[in-house]
């Protein structure tokens, strides 16, 4: 019995794996369209998320499954001072694998060394987030059809950004990949991310500056900068357009580019990019579902 | 006591100098019976100024503090008045409720039960994490 609580728990032939079968569900739907039957995903989400909910949700039934959920969870149970431990083995004796959103970091690892089915961390806080990384690793399969030999532009919030810093984990397990880290000073990603890009071997280089970058870029991976992260709101109004996406920004850009982008946006992202080829964020929130059906037919060990 | 002759029982030696007194604190060593001696400040060929505890009992010591506290310390095994063994300290691999996470936003800040758990993440570095949250310990 295995848990997913941080994408370094699968290994890069299991992250193949996943990718493999996520295509074939694409390509063939109706041969999953049973493999869960009467099996039953709980989601358990202490703190709201609803499009990575529906994502799951969607996943279990496309899989034949059914879902029990306790979207509420964060008013029922927790209010009442269960443990999450307690919560894990209590929904084990009637799910059949667990997938959890908690406000607090590690609460899914609690509930998987507790519960007696798998566990899949759905949000941690602002701590692991692996099945939007699964997300985005399909997608840059399905658009570059490889993962090696990759020049990956990552911009935005790059110092609290835990969908950057778990991508940046998956992508140096592979060759030939360079990392452009675009962001303001402020926001740059911290020394430990940078040391697991040096240990890979993974080629690491930092600007603040979007255009400059553009012309090199496969990948470009777009995250919100926020007010909140900066001390006054001088500094937010110079520097946050510089970290908008704008058709004009893109003129440089390889005809190929793969934009993409956790979701939801606000305004890093112009509307107007969305008819762009190139935008792809959209098709991540697609594949996201294709992995977590990867994923639930692997933890459940379904062939 | 004497504090050169111990029946059955530990000599805990080359402490960082300073040390001495956290290792007895946190081996709980205020709560034994038979007579624990720490010398402070010896002079060592090797460390300059070093600390040693004595304990006259062969107790059950948690050797992940001892090689958390102070990695470079041995210790002498005596059984019979004679040394039966010599056991030199390493940073330990884990750490279970010897340190405490610090991350107001780590599960273990409201569910107070939970034992606080660290991995050894860089030995060089003597960095360890929070099992749960990946916060640094100090
Ligand atoms: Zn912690």
């Amino acid at each position: 019995m295995r848990s997913v609580i941080d994408i370094k728990d699968l290994s890069t032939t299991e992250l193949n794996e996943l990718v493999a079968v996520a295509e074939d569900i694409i390509q063939n739907p109706d041969k999953y369209a049973h493999k869960c039957d009467r099996k039953k995903l709980a989601t358990l989400f202490f703190e709201p998320s609803t499009r990575t909910r529906l994502s799951f949700e969607a996943a279990m039934y496309e899989l034949g499954g059914h879902v029990l959920s306790m979207s509420d969870a964060g008013s029922s149970s927790a209010a009442k001072g269960e443990s999450v431990a307690d919560t894990a083995k209590t929904v084990s004796c009637y799910a059949d694998i667990i997938a959890m959103r908690h406000p607090k970091e590690g609460a899914p690892l609690v509930a998987a060394m507790n519960a007696s089915i798998p566990v899949i961390n759905a949000g941690d806080g602002g701590h692991n987030h692996p099945t939007q990384t699964l997300a985005d690793l399909l997608t840059i399969h399905r658009e570059k059809a490889r993962f090696d030999n990759l020049t990956i532009g990552l911009c935005g919030d790059l110092k609290f950004g835990r969908t950057v810093h778990s991508l940046i984990s998956a992508m140096t397990r592979y060759s030939g990949i360079k990392f452009v880290l675009i962001s303001p000073k402020e926001l740059t990603v911290p020394s430990y991310v940078k040391k697991v890009i040096k240990e890979a071997g993974a080629e690491c280089r930092e600007t603040t500056d979007l255009l400059e970058a553009m012309p090199q870029l496969d990948i470009l991976y777009m995250t919100r900068v926020q007010r909140e992260r900066f001390f006054n709101e001088e500094d937010y109004l110079r520097l946050k357009d510089s970290y908008i996406l704008t058709p004009e920004k893109l003129i440089t850009a390889k005809k190929d580019l793969c934009i993409m982008h956790p979701l939801p946006r606000v305004n890093e992202i112009s509307v107007k990019v969305d008819e762009d080829p190139r935008a792809c964020y959209f098709k991540q929130v697609l594949n996201g579902k294709y992995m977590r059906m990867a994923l639930i037919l692997k933890l459940l060990e379904i062939k | 006591m004497n504090i050169d002759s111990i029946k059955n029982g530990y000599v805990i030696d080359h402490i960082k100098a300073g040390k001495g007194m956290e290792i007895y604190n946190l081996l709980r060593l205020d709560l034994l019976d038979c007579p624990v001696a720490i010398i402070k400040n010896a002079s060592s060929s090797k460390m300059g100024k070093k600390d040693i505890i004595k304990i006259d009992a062969l107790i059950e010591l948690n050797m992940d503090i001892l090689g958390y506290v102070s990695p470079d310390a041995t210790v002498d095994v005596i059984k019979d008045e004679k040394l039966a063994e010599k056991k030199k300290m390493s940073l330990p691999e884990k750490l279970t409720d010897v340190i405490f996470c610090k991350n107001p936003r780590c599960i273990t800040t409201t569910e107070q039960e939970l034992p606080h758990i660290f991995h050894l993440t860089d030995r060089d570095e003597c960095e360890y994490r929070c099992a749960y949250c990946e916060s640094r310990g100090k």
